[in-house]
């Protein structure tokens, strides 16, 4: 970040090849935000990891903010880093409320976005496209109150306490993991059905 | 023991007073033993279990009460103390291991989160863990002080002393329904309302 006030080379950068994909960029609190158009998001966020002068290798976090306001738009957010550069770029992704909220994956570009992503599906339910292994990480996988960072979800959750405990006791604790997590593989049988597809298939892909 | 068996009205009589004499003294040692050599198992899921610690180690010391033992597994273990907040995800692994534990077993809710929930009046928090599992004594604080925690300890020992082997319902577990509650549904949203400041926030269902 070379001052407080100039935003980042990056937008004029990415003004140029993207034009009208970039929807808007501000500086707060000295960090530049760049709004991106969602069918555009890997696009942009790819040439931004690859593109020479760019170099963003690090993806911080990947989160979501959902606003108060009903017609102001769920934004995906993107932290990103460049290691070499020392320089910082928050993407946002903005997705109305009224439609589908999915966006596309950006696992193929950074591994460390799997669990960011598992997360804000978990707490947001925005679905990453092209995501090896979408399921919820913090909540277990039978939950079935919502997403609880969602304005709409009240803060005591939808169901009544009994029926929270009774789901809650209901669960199978070994249940939560996958087949990757699992030693033993004895509560497959308890897994949800898509699950146990996608395991099927081991389609986590290659490591490299 | 040299007693000659009751017999006829006799024995009709001496039922309906039980406990009797030779029962009572034999509750006395039973009950002597039980409650000075209580093996803790530790469910310690918060700031309350580094209480819990400095009341294990030596400036406390809670092998003055014969519970230096930790029990890590639930099997070997007499006493579950619940030290922090419960969330949903874990409550089927308390239920199991308080099942897995043997008769005769107590279970002590240490501080405010455990015992109601605290100030997690939130979509993923148990509302006090006697929702879940039966629970001897509650220990307020947050998190509270060893003293606090080994006046619960000499609590649940008075409890555990004023109990008798002839007693067969002390030890059996009273499931209100097949979906495995201790209390009745309506019990628990009773003792899971909001208080104190929550109140004011609201709720959809």
């Amino acid at each position: 970040m070379t001052s407080a006030i100039q935003p980042s080379p990056s937008v004029e950068a990415l003004r140029a090849e993207f034009g009208a994909a970039v929807l808007d960029a501000r500086v707060s609190c000295g960090d530049t935000i760049v709004w991106v158009a969602a069918d555009r998001s890997h696009d942009v966020l790819a040439w931004l990891k690859d593109a020479s002068g760019q170099e963003f290798d690090y993806l911080t976090d990947v989160t979501a903010v959902d606003y108060r306001d009903p017609e102001r738009p769920l934004e995906v957010v993107y932290q990103l880093r460049s290691l070499r550069r020392k320089a910082d770029l928050r993407i946002k992704v903005p997705l109305e409320k009224s439609g589908a909220l999915t966006v596309r994956s950006v696992w193929d570009l950074w591994k460390g976005a799997d669990w960011l992503e598992r997360e804000t599906y978990d707490m947001f339910g925005v679905v990453f496209d092209g995501h090896p292994d979408l399921r919820r990480i913090l909540m277990w996988d039978t939950y079935a109150e919502g997403y609880p960072l969602r304005k709409s979800f009240p803060l005591r959750g939808n169901f009544t306490r009994a029926e929270q405990t009774r789901q809650a006791l209901a669960a199978n604790p070994e249940a939560h993991y996958s087949m990757e997590e699992l030693s033993i593989a004895e509560a497959y049988d308890e897994l949800p059905e898509d699950m146990k597809q996608r395991l099927a298939k081991g389609s986590r892909g290659e490591i490299r | 023991m040299g007693l000659a068996e009751p017999t006829g009205a006799d024995a009709t009589e001496l039922a309906a007073v039980s406990p009797n004499w030779l029962t009572t003294r034999l509750d006395f040692l039973v009950n002597w033993s039980r409650a000075n050599s209580l093996w803790p198992m530790p469910f310690g899921t918060a700031c309350c279990a580094i209480e819990f610690m400095a009341t294990a180690a030596g400036r406390f010391d809670i092998s003055r009460f014969g519970m230096e033992r930790m029990s890590f597994s639930p099997r070997q273990a007499d006493v579950l103390i619940c030290a922090g907040r419960l969330p949903f995800k874990l409550a089927p692994i308390i239920r199991r291991i308080w099942d897995q534990m043997p008769q005769p077993k107590w279970a002590i809710s240490m501080g405010a989160c455990a015992s109601t929930g605290g100030i997690f009046d939130t979509y993923a928090m148990v509302q006090g863990i006697d929702t879940i599992i039966p629970v001897d004594v509650y220990v307020p604080g947050c998190p509270p002080r060893p003293e606090g925690l080994m006046y619960g300890i000499m609590l649940l020992q008075k409890k555990i002393k004023g109990e008798s082997i002839a007693d067969d319902s002390l030890r059996q577990e009273l499931l209100v329904d097949e979906r495995g509650f201790f209390l009745p549904p309506q019990k628990i949203d009773e003792i899971s309302e909001p208080f104190g400041n929550s109140v004011h926030q609201t709720r959809s269902a």
